[in-house]
This record gives structure tokens, C-alpha cells and sequence, in this order.
């Protein structure tokens, strides 16, 4: 039931926004869900593949989705997510857990400056 | 900005996904608004862009032994509606308030983990 309603959530967010709804998966696996850092990161990887399917096709319909600045940015990131897996299992949770949280407060910031 | 800048930031973008489990959309938006698409088109283009970076990523963190596979289907399962919807509603909104009301989300996301982490025993 948590997961559904965590599902819901991060859907909406994500499409509306365009991010994967991992800012919103992550710390509700972590609050409500009480899992561990590292399981929340790597669960919520999967479940963005599916959402963020589902918001492509949606825009795709309106005629908004660009596929060559997708590669442009995307075959980069290719690149970044496998030094950031890689990073995470050898940094402290601890310190994560306080990275995570300052990474929130920037996007935060901007959002409310923006 | 140029294109050599909106790839270097397209690889801290995948860093911030493999590291904290996110789509790495919230870098891939304001790039790809800085090369010169629109919001609406940015968030679109984001989304695609994500999509191998969070499987290869799932696919790390699978070997790692990280994945809860149940959780992790039934959130993108549930989240599919909820996607078509918010899509539905970006591409007819303005949205200066909404994105105002999620960045207080995160304020108080962010405090919470902070005030937890640092009740935990060492």
C-alpha cells in the first residue's frame, strides 16, 4: 500500500518535472518504507526506468520529446551513473545519508529562487 | 552553453544518479533549457535521456545485491498513471507555484533525513 501510494507520488512528479522521480522514491523508501540507503538508491533506479517510459511516451504524443539532445546528454550520463554506483559502495552511509540531504537543499533553492 | 559543457554536465548528471539513486533529471532540465529548449521540450527530452542511465544503473546495483525487485516494479507499476497525468497537466500549466510547493517538499525531506541520521548510533 506505502509502495503504491509512493509510486503514485513519484509518478506525477516526475513527468511534471521531467526528473525521475527519485528525489521523491528515495526518501520515502527511507521514511516510510525504513529501508537502508543503498537499497533505497538502487530500487528506486528500477522503478524510474518504468515512469519515466511512461512520461516519454505521454510527451512523445504532444511532439515534445528530442532524441538527439537525449543522446547528447544521456550517452554522457551513461558514463557517470557507473563511476556513481561504483563510488556509493565504498562511501559510509552516513555520509551519504547528509550528501543526499544537501543535494535536496540546493535543488530546493532553485526551485524556490527560480 | 555549448554542447562540449551540456555532455560534461550530462556525466556529473549520471554521477548524481548512480550515487543517490535519482534520475539525474533535475541537471538534464536546466541543461537542456540552457541549449536552448524549452521547458516543456526539456522535461520530455529528460525523461528519454534517463532511461539508460537508470537501466545500466539498476543493472549495477543489481550485482551489488542492492535491489528490492518487488518494491522497485510495484512504485514504477503504480507510478504509470500518475506519469500520464502529470505529463497531461505540465504540457497545459504553468507551473511557477507547483515547483515552489516541491521545493519546500525537499526542504523538509532533507531536514528529515538530516535529524535522522544524526539520531542514529554510530
Amino acid at each position: 500500500m506505502r509502495l503504491l501510494l509512493i509510486g503514485l507520488t513519484a509518478g506525477f512528479f516526475s513527468a511534471l518535472f521531467g526528473v525521475g522521480g527519485g528525489i521523491v522514491i528515495v526518501p520515502l523508501l527511507l521514511l516510510a518504507g525504513r529501508f537502508e540507503l543503498r537499497n533505497a538508491t538502487a530500487t528506486s533506479l528500477g522503478a524510474i526506468a518504468i515512469t519515466a517510459a511512461a512520461g516519454v511516451v505521454t510527451y512523445a504524443v504532444h511532439g515534445a520529446v528530442e532524441p538527439v539532445y537525449a543522446a547528447l546528454v544521456g550517452i554522457p550520463a551513461t558514463g557517470g551513473v557507473l563511476l556513481g554506483t561504483a563510488l556509493q559502495q565504498r562511501l559510509p552511509v552516513r555520509t551519504l545519508s547528509y550528501l543526499f540531504a544537501a543535494m535536496l537543499v540546493v535543488i530546493a533553492i532553485r526551485m524556490l529562487v527560480a | 552553453m555549448t554542447y562540449v559543457l551540456a555532455a560534461l554536465l550530462g556525466v556529473v548528471a549520471g554521477g548524481l544518479a548512480g550515487m543517490f539513486g535519482v534520475g539525474g533529471g533535475i541537471l538534464f532540465v536546466p541543461v537542456l533549457v540552457g541549449i536552448g529548449l524549452t521547458q516543456v521540450h526539456a522535461e520530455a527530452t529528460s525523461l528519454l535521456a534517463m532511461i539508460p542511465v537508470v537501466l545500466l544503473g539498476v543493472w549495477r546495483q543489481n550485482k551489488y545485491g542492492n535491489v528490492r525487485w518487488r518494491s522497485s516494479l510495484t512504485i514504477g507499476i503504480a507510478s504509470i498513471g500518475a506519469a500520464v497525468g502529470g505529463a497531461a497537466v505540465a504540457v497545459s500549466l504553468p507551473e511557477s507555484t507547483l515547483k515552489r510547493l516541491f521545493g519546500v517538499l525537499l526542504l523538509f525531506t532533507a531536514a528529515q533525513i538530516t535529524w535522522r541520521t544524526s539520531r542514529k548510533p554510530k
